[in-house]
């Protein structure tokens, strides 16, 4: 899970002054033993030598980058070139979740939209149907849409039925069936901050651009995109971090053709691969390349709030 | 005279009803297979419960039945006590004035809604392995508490955020000490989202694979793991009536949250 | 005044909020028993100062006495000051009695003597019947007296009110004053009233503390403040005054002989700290009339306002300065614009400023 973070912590009331610390303390403990350490201890691990069938000798090496970025030919005595394996793999990742972001900003913006304009008595019950997938196990879903794609599932049946097609399509295992497994599971995370977003744009705008002669299209890219453009940032990141990092699609829903960087790392660990130290550091890049994505997107926003 | 109006765009409710038949199609169709009488799973054979009956005394009932243990005494331990650190943590935040270390702390609340999955998985199970603490339902309970945080956090801090200090500072005036103006008064102000919270951390601790799949140790599952365990061998009727099930349990909290979230909005 | 009549002592008080300085330095004592009112424009730290005086604020300079003890370093729940607040702040989730018998549980007192007291209390401010009610359940102005109520309850030595009655409509707010006033009185307890309005100011305080950007401008009486401002500030904020740059000749004990624009000598009533030299004269419109004589001014009429029994006129000195002149409306005409007038100023009702 990725995210934003919203909850701010602003507010200038102070009714329990100075007892702060002590309050998140329990937070820090908990949050700050069991992720963040650990999170720094993996990032030691990317620089540890491999032990076969899992684990680490505590000497330290490049060998996890090396491995990932350079070929050194089968024997790893020939001069370096870029090794293209892994690259490959982590650029159809960020391919496949860009896709899959444009796929859900196509559909999600006219449904947050349509929400959203819906009159104030209907609206939240527009709301929490969207929202309860959301809270359905993405396993489940998951498992629902390997079932809908089969080669005999109920898609393939229906178009026969209708005759669009005469042999059912081979559907799964291919990067479309990823593609369709990311965009299915990440959508209402773009439809929900763009909902908030335009909820509270002010219509009067949209008046005022018609009064001076826009037609409903143009408002919509002069105006509107531009005042709700921070629900849409949010919900592109909100699709595309996780995507990134998918285990179960690509897992379920694909096969050895559509590897993805959340598969890579985990083969390290539970697959037969067991090399611990490249799998720590596969999962370092990821983080930094999500980190860095989450900090471009703060320094953007820092910047507009001034 | 009819005006356009300008809220409206030719297209958009089309691709609204289109985004929610993407969304609910795989799940009616996988709850409406879940009563196929067939064992062929995709040859509809009439209507029939059998198996949900498999699910409860099949071959292998006992090993879900386990899993749904766990799965359910795991995401009730850990909402718990998310909702608690969250409520605290909330507390700091919003009511305790400017402090050091504030906003690294909302960062660090925050952390494991930034830190993909995959990374979070992959860092516990090498952090618990390094430490040498046994993998089993106390790694798990562990990992879970830290990802439920977040969400706890989220509904409680808005609704905090929501209720104003004013009535702490009139129960402080009213010689209430700071522990029982929290007590007497934020608290019971603040039910609706601490439940909204609580509710928030237990749908994501039972929603949780990947970070469980890491973390489980050998012999001991959660549902998730379980039902991943088994459609790696071919999805059966009978995990479809597993899902079903699941899938009701979600409709239902998220309702309940709903309703809850919508009665403590009218209160005010 | 005996030092023991007095039941807060504010000594000095500075606040800062950062670079903000919400209070310079204020000083003042509220006595025993007391309708004390503070009275100033919006943003001038009325609210501030009774937040340092209830304990809701650390003063960052200064002293707070109550009854000879200081209490500057005591939290809000252990100062024995109860506050009504701007917007009430009643307890949503308890009935209107756990309400006003919260403070006295919290006290010590049991569940059934307290609950006795509260009834009691409650029969003071005329809501028996509304005990068992929810706040939500109430109208504005018996939220206002369950808000009383409550801070009642446990007897504070000091009664802090941050602008009770501005959430009241005009008519309900007239009522509740003097319903406050009296309860006030048969209580005896010393009321700290925060208000920026001015009517409501001297219509019901024993006594007034003006405030300015965190200064205490004068403290006095209704009618001190009235009569006898002494700075341009509060001449000019409570009620309506023409302010004439004079040359002051003389001062001497209370009284100064002053030039009026146009040269005319009167002798006036001064303000402590007036001096020789350029200086400000404040008349009330009501204390200029027009007359057949030479008159100590002479003005051009701009414009009139009728107002019913009055009327106001709107005219200039020579030098350009703007004058208001409130006439009765009974019998005379109106001036027409361009009209020279020859004014009198009441010289006992006029006023030398200190600054
Ligand atoms: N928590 C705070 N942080 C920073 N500045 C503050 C804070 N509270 C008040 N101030 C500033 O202190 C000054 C005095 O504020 P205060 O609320 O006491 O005014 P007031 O006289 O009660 O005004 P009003 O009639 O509008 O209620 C103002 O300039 C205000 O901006
Ligand atoms: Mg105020």
């Amino acid at each position: 899970m990725a995210g934003a973070a919203p909850g701010g912590g602003a507010s200038r009331s102070e009714v329990y002054r100075g007892s702060g610390p002590r309050l998140l303390l329990p937070a820090w403990i908990f949050i700050g033993v069991f992720l963040l350490l650990p999170v720094i201890l993996m990032a030691v691990y990317s620089f540890l030598t491999k032990e076969f069938r899992g684990g680490v000798i505590w000497e330290f090496t490049f060998a996890a980058y090396d491995q990932f970025f350079l070929n050194r030919g089968l024997f790893g005595d020939e001069p370096p070139t870029i090794e293209w394996t892994y690259l490959g793999i982590f650029w159809r990742s960020i391919w496949q979740a860009g896709l899959a972001t444009f796929f859900c900003l196509l559909i999600g913006f006219p449904t947050a939209w349509y929400v959203a304009t819906r009159p104030v008595s209907t609206r939240s019950v527009w709301l929490f149907l969207i929202t309860i997938p959301y809270w359905v196990n993405l396993l489940i879903r998951t498992v629902s849409m390997k079932f809908l794609l089969r080669d005999t599932g109920p898609l393939n049946e229906f178009l026969m039925w209708t005759g669009v097609i005469a042999e059912p399509l081979s559907l799964i295992n291919t990067n479309f069936a990823v593609q369709v497994g990311l965009f299915y599971s990440y959508l209402p995370f773009m439809v929900l901050p763009i909902y908030a977003a335009v909820e509270r744009y002010d219509f009067a705008l949209s008046e005022a651009a018609a009064d001076l002669y826009c037609d409903s299209w143009t408002t919509l890219r002069l105006v509107i995109l531009p005042a709700v453009k921070p629900g849409i940032v949010a919900g592109c990141i909100l699709v595309f971090v996780p995507s990134l990092g998918a285990f179960l699609a690509p897992d379920l829903l694909g096969g050895a053709k559509t590897f993805m960087i959340g598969s890579l790392i985990e083969e390290q660990f539970k697959g037969a691969a067991g090399n611990w130290p490249f799998g720590a550091a596969a999962a370092m890049i990821l983080l930094t390349v999500v980190m860095g994505v989450l900090l471009i997107h703060a320094r953007a926003q820092m910047r507009e709030d001034g | 005279m009819a005006k356009t109006d300008l809220r409206r765009f030719a297209g958009f409710r089309v691709t609204t009803w289109l985004c929610l038949l993407v969304l609910y199609a795989p799940l009616v169709i996988v709850a409406v297979y879940s009563f196929n009488a067939s064992t062929s799973i995709t040859r509809w054979g009439g209507f029939s419960l059998k198996w949900y009956v498999d699910v409860f005394t099949g071959p292998e009932a006992p090993r879900f039945r386990d899993a749904a243990i766990n799965s359910f005494v795991i995401a009730i331990a850990a909402a718990t006590c998310a909702t608690i650190i969250a409520t605290a943590a909330a507390v700091a935040m919003n009511r305790t004035g400017r402090f050091r270390g504030k906003m690294a702390s909302l960062a660090l609340i925050n952390l494991p809604l930034m830190v993909p999955e995959i990374v979070t998985a992959v860092a516990s199970l090498i952090f618990f392995i390094t430490i040498g603490f046994k993998t089993g339902l106390m790694t798990i309970f562990v990992a879970h508490l830290v990802f439920c945080i977040p969400f706890a956090y989220l509904p409680i801090a808005a609704r905090m955020q929501s209720v104003p200090d004013m009535y702490e500072q009139a129960a402080m005036d009213l010689y209430a000490t700071p522990w029982e103006a929290f007590r007497l008064v934020l608290l019971p102000l603040m039910i609706p989202g601490i439940l909204s919270g609580f509710l928030l951390a237990f749908i994501i601790s039972l929603d949780d694979f990947l970070i469980t799949n890491f973390v489980k140790g050998a012999g001991i599952e959660t549902l998730p793991t379980a039902i991943f365990g088994s459609v790696k061998q071919g999805i059966k009727p009978n995990i479809m009536a597993i899902s079903t099930l699941l899938l009701g349990v979600s409709v239902v909290l998220v309702t309940l949250s709903w309703v809850i979230g919508r009665a403590g909005q009218s209160r005010n | 005044m005996d030092q023991k009549n007095i039941a807060v002592d504010v000594d000095h008080v500075v606040k800062r909020y950062g670079s903000v300085t919400a209070l310079h330095g204020v000083t003042l004592d509220i006595r025993e028993g007391e309708f004390f009112t503070l009275l100033g424009p919006s943003g001038c730290g009325k609210t501030t100062l009774l937040r340092c005086i209830a304990g809701f604020e650390d003063v960052s300079e200064g002293m707070i006495r109550l009854h000879g003890d200081d209490i500057t370093p005591l939290p809000a729940h252990k100062r024995p000051v109860n506050t009504v607040f701007q917007q009430y702040a009643l307890f949503p989730h308890m009935t209107v009695l756990d309400n006003v018998a919260f403070g006295l549980a919290r006290r010590g007192w049991s569940a059934r003597d307290a609950e006795g007291r509260a009834r009691q209390v409650l029969k003071l401010v005329q809501l028996t019947d509304f005990a068992k009610r929810k706040p939500g359940q109430l109208s504005g102005g018996q939220q206002q007296r369950v808000a009383l109520a409550r801070a009642l309850a446990p007897e504070p030595q000091v009664l802090l009110l941050d602008e009770p009655l501005s959430a009241l409509d005009l008519k309900l707010r007239q009522a509740v004053r003097v319903e406050l006033k009296q309860i006030q009185r048969e209580t005896g307890i010393a009321f700290v009233f925060v208000t920026h309005d001015q009517e409501e100011a001297l219509t019901m305080s024993d006594r007034i503390a003006v405030m300015s950007n965190g200064h205490v401008q004068q403290i006095g009486t209704p009618r001190e403040i009235y009569e006898a401002p002494v700075n341009r500030f509060v001449a000019d904020f409570i009620g309506e005054t023409n302010l004439l740059e004079v040359d002051v000749q003389t001062v001497l004990g209370g009284r100064a002989t002053v030039a009026l624009p146009g040269g005319t000598v009167i002798d006036v009533p001064a303000a402590d700290g007036a001096a020789t030299g350029p200086g400000h004269l404040s008349v009330r419109p009501e204390r200029i009339t027009p007359t057949d004589g030479p008159g100590s001014v002479t003005a051009t009429v701009d414009s009139h306002v009728y107002l019913g029994t009055d009327i106001q006129l709107h005219a200039k000195l020579d030098d350009g300065t703007p004058l208001v002149v409130r006439m009765q409306s009974s019998g005379a005409d109106i001036p027409a614009q361009g009209t020279r007038l020859a004014l009198d100023v009441e010289a006992g009702a006029a006023r030398l400023l200190a600054d």
